[in-house]
């Protein structure tokens, strides 16, 4: 299945858009619950290790991920609203390892809803940027965490420019 | 000054510009007679998408001529194509995991 994300012409927007062969109960236990979401947050050879988490409106996901020679980012998500089974919204951070945000690059607000389909469920994103500014910087920053993850072929593209 | 691809799609009128470069080489009368904005407007915006590099000039006989340079566009492409492939290999990694579920 393919994963689709768009983006909006400002610059403030991102969009993700997933279906999964699996009903939206599973979907949502494998998004809320760290053992299993340690299983599956970080692209391999990365891995998410949780410290804790409380997912409840005001609640925090504080978790690190650990690549393959041991490097460590520590993220945290803040649970803003919770519609159980459903749908929430979050805001991440980078921070250090007892969860304090380490301001080196803006937080994204997340909005993550989870509807039934006749196959499964589809899993819709919408990450919003504060400013325009902020993808901007978040790009400068090569997205370290995500793109020291992102393996595959990232090479071949490279080599294509 | 040296600016931002960001900076260069930030706006709508420059992406519009943007839009019509990619499509052919303009004059700067060509290209402002698209637009209701002022001469004045649009030149501003294309000092910026200058300085971006997003377009650059090239004179040809007694014009000037903008072109839009894609390679620099590149920037915004490589990273939104990595951001996908991140999200791509977790959703691959959470069907694994929801069979076992």
């Amino acid at each position: 299945m393919n994963t689709e994300i768009v983006k909006d012409a400002n610059n403030k927007q991102l969009h993700v858009t997933r279906e999964f062969a699996a009903p939206v109960e599973k979907v949502w236990k494998a998004w809320t619950e760290p053992d299993l979401l340690d299983k599956w947050w970080a692209p391999r050879p990365w891995r998410t290790e949780t410290k804790t988490m409380d997912f409840s409106e005001g609640g925090v996901w504080l978790y690190s991920m650990v690549g393959p020679e041991g490097e460590r980012h520590w993220c945290r998500a803040d649970y803003k609203t919770i519609t159980q089974g459903s749908e929430y919204t979050a805001v991440d951070a980078f921070c250090d390892e007892n969860g304090n945000p380490s301001g080196m690059a803006p937080s994204m607000s997340w909005h993550l809803r989870f509807n039934s389909t006749a196959t499964g469920t589809r899993v819709d994103i919408t990450i919003t940027f504060e400013k325009e500014e902020d993808l901007e910087a978040i790009v400068k920053m090569g997205f370290k965490e995500g793109f020291t993850m992102a393996h595959g072929n990232l090479d071949e593209l490279l080599a294509q420019l | 000054m040296r600016r931002d691809v960001f900076q260069a799609i930030a706006d709508p009128t420059r992406r519009a510009i943007l839009a019509l470069l990619a499509l052919q080489a303009m004059t700067p009368n060509a290209l402002a007679a698209h637009f209701e904005s002022s001469r004045q407007a649009v030149s501003k915006h294309i000092k910026v998408l200058t300085e971006c590099e997003v377009v650059v000039q090239k004179q040809s006989g007694r014009e000037i001529y903008y072109h839009f340079n894609p390679k620099k566009m590149k920037e915004i492409d490589l990273w939104l194509e990595r951001f996908r492939k991140l999200w791509e290999d977790r959703f691959d990694q959470l069907d694994d995991l929801l069979k076992d579920l």
